[in-house]
């Protein structure tokens, strides 16, 4: 498709704006104005919103399509909450405003969102408090290291790692790095778990924290992890929980009950608000008790007449990491979930996410190499090392898989798993649409064996066959040029 | 119910087939120590009862208030198309592109987002957005700090307050060293910066227009960091850009900024976005998604998500950031916004700003005592002083309907008689004479 640019003519317009109606005064100096225009589009209305939606429908998306996509957790966004989360009243409001004085009284509806959402985080978790200010999972665990770096700071510990086990997200190491630690790596066990023993070998007074992630990335709970943390603790260590895979265990087990002392959520996971193509995300971070005076500021603060209030007065604070109280817009859908699924709800999220997965590993496992071969929580990981013995790799499975309108899952993904498959099929799909998924499987196990190069050549029916990606990156190109 | 779709039938069935007799069963790895000791949270309600509450709590916020207060986030007119094309749930319930084959919706529209704030900003390469216009300013340091392998900054009061506390915070544990230099007549000030400036420093940090809504040109500046191979970092409010200097015209190496502006809602502080645009021979440096154009296998164009090398998923420690999930919801918002609003639109709508923040100005300035300041030019946002305690003055605005301005001695020593005021073109001409007519009242009172 033409992009919107290719598709301008001079003269098109969209966009009608109000009149000048004030007197015209001298502009700026010539030295502060720009001597080339912006070459932005120039078409109607019509052109830009027929454009876009054609767009839109180019697109796999939870809303049309099955969107098994492992670690990200692609279930159901409900329509009450983008309802909610456009109400005026809302997505009107000044950031700023309740700073002013007497300000507070007109944001104390929004106020109250996030307070109740931050309380409701925490009994989720079994953690003491909650910030909503990181503005994804990733960006929550850099605070999350923040706050340990700010604790050791306090104690006068001098820590320079931070452990993680091979099969981490990527994210973990590189947040660690940022936040300024030298990154140790601990391989998995041959039950998918970090293994302990080398765990223990690294374990001194120079490790700031370990960061975990439970069920880990192989779907598989760490059923050590009381072990982990006590270890750590021991060495006067932090224990770190990416909660990625919280939908696993909602109502069934919490981190802080394990004695992680530092968890991040990932609201566009675990509570229902959508992935927008990429984001927004949203990544509250909880603490424990040992680690609040560190949370970021403002703090929300409730007077005894019940009116929030912020407060900065937080010396050991480790200050702002966003501009704000986080993506509020997402806060406020996962707010809204939260109160629709209730305690109930939210334990059959776990139950269902956990049925679904390991419905589809028992049913897929005779045509897939399944390198942990147990029960799984939310995902469950094969390998195509199989398939890759007649030429069929992953991708090519994936690939298949987009022929058959459906989204692929995560592949090569975790690391530790060669030609890795990561399903997770999240409890919001249907049986029906599991049967179909796996019938589209085995399918494809069938051509690895009788046909490989028709895997090779799909997808067939889309915009776009596959791409070559090498040329994407040796003749750049990464935006349009006007003629 | 809540969305599990299961019914018991089908339960039945899929524990037989998995060969347990209870889903209790599969969570038999969750140890009985480790199950979770309290889960007391409230009863599910049902979809009316939640939305009446919402919309109860959203009815206590101020959204009828006539809004005068900016300070890097603005109220602008979006354009109802706006949210109908990126309110599609096509675009919304999709993730990352990790499958170009069905994902170039998606892909086409980052590639055009791209575009537009290439031209915008007048340099070579954008990525596919950062959280906000902070973190922006904080992956814009990181960056200038691996290329230039020197490790101090300047940074000019003019950023934002909360760019600056949000830096600092951000660099606590890294071995950084920062000098701020100060504001003079409302622009930066040349001969501290130039004093400060060494062949240590990896950066300097601007903002343009500054926090004081001051328009500047810091072409001089850039001029004399390139002289010590230091990289300029310039934080610009994109609405701007219709009328002022380009950071690519003042040879600005990296612009960042918080493209909030671009058809995206207040909401309260977010979500917002980041952006973030560079010379071309520091793209392999930069954070963040890019996409680019490619051909598939019958010569089509199509496009891919690039130089993943640098990335988390990639590189893990290595990564240029740890930046996963992003902002491409508002980025797709920024690309629709400025598809509509044009090439001549986006003139227009600055010169809207620029005018009737004029004549707020001239209005003003005819009130006694108050002095608007004039020692540089401004856009649409500038500073007053009142000659009494403007906190005092906010309150009994509101009052009156008005959200008044910043206090700007909330984020500076000896300011707290001035008032930064914003004036955008959802302000009328009677808005802006209602305004002043309101402030003349609660100055004489």
């Amino acid at each position: 498709m033409q992009l919107i640019f290719e598709k301008s003519k001079p003269g098109r317009r969209a966009v009608k704006l109000p009149r000048l109606d004030v007197p015209i005064k001298t502009g700026l100096a010539a030295k502060y104005l720009r001597r080339k225009e912006a070459d932005l589009p120039q078409a109607s209305e019509l052109d830009i919103v027929r454009h876009f939606t054609n767009l839109s429908r180019m697109n796999f998306s939870v809303d049309t399509n099955f969107y098994p996509l492992g670690s990200c957790t692609m279930k159901y966004n409900p329509k009450f909450t983008e309802k909610i989360a456009r109400m005026e009243g809302f997505s009107d409001i000044h950031p700023l405003i309740w700073q002013l004085e007497a300000g507070e009284k007109f944001a104390q509806g929004a106020l109250e969102v996030v307070y109740q959402l931050e309380r409701l985080l925490s009994e989720i978790t079994g953690m003491s408090a909650f910030t909503t200010q990181p503005l994804a999972g990733a960006h929550g665990e850099l605070t999350g290291v923040m706050l340990i770096a700010a604790y050791h700071k306090a104690k006068g510990n001098r820590r320079k790692y931070v452990i993680v086990p091979d099969s981490s997200h990527g994210t973990n190491p590189a947040s660690a790095a940022i936040a300024g630690y030298e990154v140790v790596v601990i391989p998995s066990d041959k039950n998918g778990f970090m293994d302990l023993e080398i765990f223990k070998s690294k374990l001194n007074p120079d490790v700031a924290a370990v960061m975990l992630t439970c069920p880990n990335t192989l779907g598989i709970f760490e059923s050590q992890i009381g072990q982990i943390c006590e270890a750590a603790h021991k060495v006067d260590a932090l224990v770190y929980y990416d909660g990625a895979n919280l939908n696993a265990i909602l109502g069934k087990a919490r981190p802080g009950d394990f004695g992680f002392d530092v968890v991040h959520l990932n609201l566009h996971k675990s509570f229902g608000t959508p992935h927008g193509g990429g984001g927004p995300g949203s990544g509250p971070v909880g603490v424990s008790k040992k680690l609040d005076e560190f949370l970021p500021v403002p703090r929300l603060i409730k007077d005894a007449d019940g009116t929030i209030k912020p407060e900065f007065n937080r010396p050991k604070s480790i200050g702002r990491i966003a501009p704000f109280y986080g993506n509020f817009g997402v806060m406020l859908r996962a707010y809204a979930y939260i109160l629709f699924l209730g305690k109930s709800g939210l334990i059959e999220v776990a139950e269902a996410a956990v049925l679904n997965a390991n419905y589809c590993r028992v049913k897929l496992k005779e045509y897939f190499d399944l390198p942990y071969d147990r029960v799984c929580m939310h995902e469950c990981v094969f390998s195509a090392t199989r398939q890759k013995l007649n030429g069929v790799s992953a991708l090519d499975i994936a690939k298949y898989l987009i022929e058959k309108r459906i989204h692929p899952p995560t592949i090569y993904f975790p690391l530790i798993v060669p030609e890795a498959i990561m399903i997770e099929p999240t409890e919001t799909e249907s049986k029906e649409t599991l049967d179909n998924f796996i019938k589209v499987m085995k399918e494809a196990a069938a051509f690895a064996i009788s046909d490989p190069q028709r895997l090779k050549d799909a997808p067939q029916n889309t915009q776009v066959s596959r791409l070559d990606e090498a040329k994407a990156v040796r003749d750049l190109d990464l935006r349009w040029h006007p003629l | 119910m809540n969305f599990v779709p299961h019914t018991q039938a089908d339960i039945q069935e899929m524990l037989k087939a998995i060969g347990v007799s209870s889903v209790e069963d599969l969570f038999k790895d969750i140890s009985p120590g480790l199950r979770a000791k309290s889960f007391n949270l409230p009863q599910g309600l049902s979809e009316l009862e939640v939305v009446e509450y919402c919309r109860n709590l959203s009815s206590l916020n101020s959204s009828g208030l006539k809004n005068f207060l900016g300070a890097g986030f603005y109220q602008h007119f979006i354009p109802a198309a706006v949210d109908e094309l990126a309110g599609r749930s096509e675009f919304y319930t999709a993730y990352t592109p990790y499958q170009p084959e069905s994902s170039q919706g998606w892909l086409q529209s980052i590639y055009e987002y791209q575009t537009a704030i290439c031209e915008l900003t007048g340099l070579d390469v954008a990525n596919a957005s950062l959280y906000d216009g902070g973190t922006a300013i904080f992956e814009a340091a990181m960056m200038a700090l691996r290329i230039t392998g020197r490790n101090k900054i300047i940074l000019d009061s003019g950023v934002n307050f909360i760019y600056r506390s949000m830096l600092y915070s951000y660099t606590a544990n890294l071995n950084i060293e920062f000098v701020e230099t100060q504001v003079v007549h409302g622009q930066s000030c040349r001969e501290e910066v130039y004093k400060y400036l060494d062949d240590k420093t990896a950066a300097i940090i601007l903002q343009n227009p500054n926090f004081f809504g001051a328009v500047d040109d810091h072409t001089d500046i850039v001029e004399k960091a390139h002289s010590f191979g230091c990289l300029v970092i310039e934080s610009v409010y994109p609405i701007s850009l219709g009328m002022l200097k380009t950071p690519a015209e003042m040879g600005v190496d990296i612009a960042v900024g918080e493209g909030q502006s671009l058809g995206l809602p207040l909401s309260f502080g977010g979500p917002y976005l980041g952006f973030m645009c560079v010379k071309k021979d520091f793209v392999r440096k930069m954070p963040g998604r890019i996409v680019g154009a490619t051909l598939d296998k019958e010569g089509k164009r199509g496009f891919v998500l690039t130089l993943q090398a640098r990335e988390q998923h990639i590189r893990r420690e290595k990564a240029t950031s740890n930046i996963c999930s992003n902002q491409a919801l508002c980025a797709l918002r920024a690309v629709i916004y400025l598809s509509l609003i044009g090439k001549e639109g986006l003139k227009e709508l600055a010169e809207l700003n620029y005018q009737k923040s004029e004549f707020a100005k001239e209005l003003l300035a005819k009130i006694p005592k108050v002095e608007v300041k004039r020692s540089s030019p401004t856009f649409n946002e500038f500073t007053i002083v009142l000659p009494k305690r403007v906190d005092h003055v906010i309150k009994k605005m509101t009052a009156k309907g008005f959200i008044a301005g910043f206090p700007l001695g909330k984020y500076y020593k000896g300011m707290d008689n001035y008032l930064l005021v914003t004036v955008t073109e959802i302000k009328s001409k009677d808005n802006i004479v209602d305004f002043a007519k309101a402030l003349e009242e609660v100055l004489v009172a």
